[in-house]
């Protein structure tokens, strides 16, 4: 193990945010994989009365179908995560595509990136995601891509500033001198400097996709019945507050808990990597 | 001038994009107005009265026309009514609910910003920060319901939802509030810290000036620019409103009414909306401007040097 990655163990093992948001998403990576094991009925089972309250045969109640809330929550596991893995590589490929294209060849592209910025801006981010999600059509996945189309600006202009920063910097002129084509400046020179701001930026912008994406859901725009969506079970669970609140608080709670477990992490990153923002 | 040029075409490109989004929509907004019994010619009728018949530039252009010359901001598809009358109701209740909650969250964000940055690393400051990080963490819709819970559920001293009284917006405005707070607090935060390493704060302090006027007219002043911006930019949220807080406290607001055209494909009533929201955040970006300008003196000399 080199010097380099032995001092960045370290830094990780002495954040407390990161090591707290790094076992509090353990957890949840855990429970995910072994939903089937740890949940006491499948999330479509109908297991008994339907509003049963919290029990010992159902920890959390059961729901307006009579299924097992506790099941529903632990298999809503497995959705936020894949909205975390696939929100996250949506970030990665706008940030690289966009972020290095503007920030490397600035001029025209760049001028048409602030325009289109200002222009998302314009409209509110709900609104723009609902409209793109009844364009693409109702589903998880592309509640996600929406929610990327509307925050794609945030992805890039980190990363943008960084390679802007970059250019002018020794190396990659010497690099210039040396005939290297455009291509080949941007991914062999830059790109590689570019990698800790891209984590930040992921880290820090992950929490508010999970969030924005479960918001679609929640109005009924993400994931479609019977998924054991947390959003869209929340949603259910609003018809029922005055009687059965245990629909609604659970799935919250356990969303509130993965999006606090991101943000530590992210923070943590932040810290880790960015020792600049850390000093203030 | 160029901001206002710039501005100009933002409008026209939103109004644009507004445009060909619903012009790609499936569904017919037809369908809406009409129940599965009426004739299909009548309905190729309808198409036509409504304009949908035509290509999306004829349609844009008449839709401008209208706007620019008669005020006219056509018909909601689904009410049956002048969208117009459909805002006139709606921005009152959205302007109630989102103008307390910016003050609320003002008036609480700047104090508790500003004591956090100085106690640096003290216990307040490490309760607050991860405070606000636990705010963040919670989606607004749940929140919502958490208060509605305890406060309209459990302790029955506010309605579950409705829109007439004072007492309706208390629970809409404090989730709001608390959604918007966090971020507020913590930008504030960043910003004084950045304030106080600076070095005329430094010089200040050492040539003996009272540490409260360092404070605040030193470094407050100074932290509270780019606060300032992000007030103006969330002006015209006022009239957007909050489309789940509305949803989930039964306001129905400018949110509510957005969220449901679009929903429905009430294609006038979103145009309208959109339209009007664009605006405002066009002169909203100016306004910004202007301010910055105002509050920091460096600004105001590089625009009044004229080489901009």
């Amino acid at each position: 193990m080199s010097s380099k990655s032995k001092e960045t163990l370290h830094a990780c093992l002495h954040n407390v945010n990161f090591m707290i948001g790094f076992f509090m998403l353990l957890s949840v990576v855990l429970v995910a994989i072994f939903a089937d094991k740890l949940a006491p009925s499948g999330y479509t089972d109908f297991v008994d009365n339907a509003f049963l309250s919290p029990s010992q045969s159902h920890w959390f109640g059961t729901d307006e179908l009579g299924r097992d809330v506790l099941s529903r929550v632990i298999y809503g596991t497995r959705i936020t995560l894949k909205v975390a893995i696939l929100g996250a590589s949506l970030e990665l490929i706008i940030g690289v595509v966009v972020g290095l294209s503007c920030g490397y060849f600035g001029g025209a592209i760049d001028h048409v990136f602030t325009f289109l910025t200002d222009l998302t801006w314009c409209i509110p981010g709900t609104i723009l995601a609902l409209a793109v999600v009844t364009l693409i059509g109702k589903s998880l996945t592309n509640s996600v891509i929406a929610i990327a189309m509307v925050c794609w600006a945030s992805y890039a202009r980190p990363i943008r500033a960084k390679t802007m920063s970059l250019k002018t910097m020794a190396f990659v002129e010497t690099g210039k001198a040396f005939g290297e084509s455009s291509a080949a400046l941007m991914f062999r020179y830059i790109l590689p400097n570019v990698i800790p701001s891209l984590i930040v930026m992921v880290s820090t912008t992950l929490p508010g996709t999970i969030l924005s994406t479960t918001t679609l859901s929640f109005l009924g725009m993400g994931s479609q019945a019977p998924s054991p969506d947390w959003g869209l079970n929340l949603s259910k669970g609003m018809d029922y507050i005055g009687s059965a609140p245990w629909l609604s608080i659970f799935p919250g709670i356990a969303l509130v808990y993965t999006v606090l477990g991101f943000s530590l992490l992210g923070e943590g990153i932040r810290d880790i990597l960015d020792p600049h923002l850390k000093s203030q | 001038m160029k901001k206002l040029g710039i501005g100009l075409i933002l409008v026209v490109a939103v109004t644009l994009l507004v445009f060909s989004l619903l012009y790609m929509m499936p569904g017919n907004p037809i369908d809406i107005m009409t129940d599965r019994k009426v004739s299909a010619e009548k309905r190729a009728e309808m198409v036509h009265q409504y304009g949908f018949d035509q290509p999306l530039h004829v349609q844009y252009v008449r839709w401008m026309k209208k706007i620019i010359l008669d005020q006219d901001f056509g018909q909601s598809v689904r009410y049956k009514v002048p969208v117009w009358n459909l805002m006139r109701d709606r921005i009152p209740r959205s302007v109630k609910l989102c103008g307390w909650s910016l003050l609320i969250e003002m008036l609480l964000a700047l104090p508790l910003g500003l004591l956090a940055a100085i106690k640096k690393d003290s216990f307040y400051d490490r309760f607050s920060v991860n405070f606000t990080l636990m705010l963040t963490s919670m989606p607004s819709f749940w929140l919502g319901a958490l208060l509605i819970l305890i406060f309209a559920v459990g302790l029955k001293w506010f309605p579950i939802s409705g829109f007439e009284s004072a007492r309706n917006y208390v629970l809409p405005v404090a989730a709001l509030t608390a959604g918007s707070l966090a971020g507020t607090l913590r930008l504030t935060r960043a910003e004084v810290l950045e304030v106080l390493n600076e070095k005329y704060v430094t010089t200040a302090l050492a040539k003996g000036l009272p540490y409260e006027r360092v404070m605040f007219k030193h470094v407050l002043r100074n932290a509270l620019i780019m606060v300032t911006v992000s007030v103006f930019m969330s002006l015209p949220w006022l009239i957007s409103g909050a489309v789940v807080t509305e949803k989930i406290f039964g306001i129905p607001g400018m949110g509510n009414l957005l969220l449901n055209s679009i929903v429905v494909q009430d294609f006038p009533v979103v145009q309208a909306v959109l339209l009007l929201i664009a605006i405002l955040t066009v002169i909203c970006n100016l306004l910004s401007d202007i301010v910055i300008a105002i509050l920091d003196p460096r600004i105001r000399i590089a625009i009044g040097g004229g080489d901009k």
